[in-house]
């Protein structure tokens, strides 16, 4: 099985404070890995790491490798840009941009000179398709952003998202704003895209982590405690922590 | 004084100091308007000064101003813009920003006659453009620098941080977060700063009194290295310097002048209403 992220001695500071310290982690392509723990156990800050969006974070420092496709995305001559758009991101809340659903998805291609005006139409079209939103906003496109319920803004941002084409798309706790319904919606979102996308999903329920993921990573403090197929992680844990958290004696 | 009275003398005391405010606006609209409404007409708006400006019209200030105001806009405004968006989207927090910071600051704590020496000796005599529109509008440029810049990295600021962070997350650079998200959420704020600057350049009489403005002109600038006249100057001149100046013509020129500042001032809170309603966050 080949790994689409290779992530090897790496370790990231705030500072002084060390958030994450010495992780290995392999990420499968085309599977959906799930990433657990506590608050502040740093699941969200790794997922950041992966597509270097905290580079902007004045005083962070980055250790070790993060392999994509054997290439470091930490090495100096990276293009920040590019690598940004290969390694996709949807955020915990859904945060369309104020303006029409059609802009929202055009936006990325838009900015990155993907296609000329006929195409775009097209671009719009499937993207929403394989976030499964076209059959409800196809005659809406134009309407804003906003006026869509909290479930369908989160499919719109995947939407948006998987509009420039990514590898891989991060998902940093995607359903912790949603109603269990859109939460059951999107999980089937992403069984469906994960046939051409790799997903990492950073999740605070341990069912959906359980329910949708392919591989479980156990993070403490920072650091990895135990990682493997979600099913052997969430039915005969290795480590005695994590069998304390997810039968949730601790956390 | 039980707490229920002292709490009505409160009330009662703040809302008469906030209708206070109010008296001298109202004062000065109204009577400015009953004394120069009559002064108001075609040939007033359109002529040029006769008779030793004591009659005819004063239609080579209002032009004046009007050229002066878009002058302004060409100097302070690009200017202004880059400015704001660098120190709101790029700048560290280190000395070079902390000087630009305090330099700003101190800008907007210039008083106007102060501008209009500086006018005076850098683009009059040093730049060598004589009193002219072009040195006026650099001037009145850069008095309104300051005011502009701190309103639009304000509303700079005020974009919600997650639009660039989810532009940056597409593959965006930050150029093009800027340009396509940040700018057109922040252009309310921006225009808003902008008119205002605009509105009190158009009003001021010290800076262009040694850089632009002419005692009298009979004809309209053809160039911008040309003298015009201007409303706030010609005002000061025919309230001081001609014996026996009609009344109706000081306070029509004074309504004419005023007229113009609310106009703008009208417009910055429009542009702020209209365009603030088709945004939500």
């Amino acid at each position: 099985m080949q790994n689409k992220i290779e992530v090897s001695d790496f370790s990231f500071y705030y500072g002084d404070f060390q958030a994450l310290n010495n992780l290995n982690i392999p990420i499968r392509a085309r599977q959906i890995t799930a990433l657990i723990g506590p608050s502040g156990c740093g699941k969200s800050t790794f997922l950041r790491c992966l597509n270097r969006m905290n580079d902007t974070i004045p005083g962070a420092r980055a250790d070790g490798r993060v392999l994509l496709d054997g290439e470091n995305i930490y090495e100096a001559d990276v293009d920040v840009v590019t690598l940004r758009q290969r390694i996709g991101m949807v955020f915990q809340r859904p945060n369309p941009f104020p303006q029409s659903i059609y802009d929202n998805v055009a936006y990325g291609p838009r900015i990155l000179g993907m296609a000329r005006r006929g195409s775009l139409d097209q671009m719009v079209q499937e993207s929403l398709e394989a976030a499964s939103l076209w059959g409800e906003v196809r005659h809406r496109l134009k309407d804003p952003a906003l006026a869509l319920n909290p479930g369908q803004q989160q499919r719109l941002c995947i939407a948006r998202a998987i509009a420039v084409q990514p590898e891989v798309i991060l998902m940093d706790e995607p359903c912790s704003a949603l109603d269990p319904v859109a939460t059951l919606r999107v999980e089937d979102l992403m069984r469906q895209l994960v046939d051409s996308y790799t997903i990492v999903i950073v999740t605070h329920n341990m069912q959906q982590a359980a329910r949708a993921s392919d591989w479980t990573g156990f993070f403490w403090l920072g650091r990895l405690v135990e990682f493997g197929p979600t099913e052997a992680i969430f039915s005969s844990p290795q480590q005695e922590l994590t069998e304390a958290y997810i039968t949730g004696r601790r956390g | 004084m039980s707490r229920q009275r002292s709490q009505r003398l409160a009330v009662a005391l703040i809302t008469a100091v906030a209708v206070l405010v109010f008296v001298p606006v109202i004062a000065i609209i109204g009577y400015l308007i009953v004394s120069g409404i009559g002064a108001l007409n075609w040939e007033f708006l359109t002529a040029m000064p006769r008779n030793g400006m004591k009659e005819g019209g004063i239609m080579p200030a209002i032009v004046g101003t009007l050229i002066l105001t878009m002058g302004t806009a060409l100097v302070s405004m690009p200017v202004s813009l880059l400015a704001a968006i660098y120190l709101a989207e790029y700048a560290r927090d280190n000395r070079l920003t902390r000087t630009i910071r305090m330099a700003i600051v101190n800008l907007a704590g210039i008083p106007s006659i102060v501008y209009g020496l500086f006018g005076l000796g850098a683009f009059v005599l040093a730049a060598g453009f004589g009193t002219s529109i072009i040195a006026g509008s650099l001037t009145l440029g850069i008095m309104t620098m300051p005011v502009v810049i701190s309103t639009a990295e304000e509303a700079i600021n005020s974009v919600p941080q997650q639009f660039r962070t989810v532009s940056l997350s597409l593959g965006a650079s930050k150029w093009q977060t800027i340009r396509h998200q940040v700018l057109p959420h922040a252009l309310p704020g921006i225009l808003t700063g902008m008119i205002l600057g605009l509105s009190r350049a158009a009003g001021e009489t010290a800076p262009i009194l040694f850089t632009v403005a002419a005692f009298y002109v009979p004809t309209l600038p053809s160039s911008i290295f040309d003298q015009t006249m201007a409303l706030p100057y010609h005002l000061y001149v025919i309230s001081t310097q001609v014996p026996g100046m009609p009344l109706t013509i000081q306070y029509g020129t004074a309504l004419v002048l005023l007229l113009i500042t609310l106009t703008l001032t009208l417009l910055a809170t429009g542009v702020r209403t209209t365009m603030r309603r088709r945004r939500d966050w």
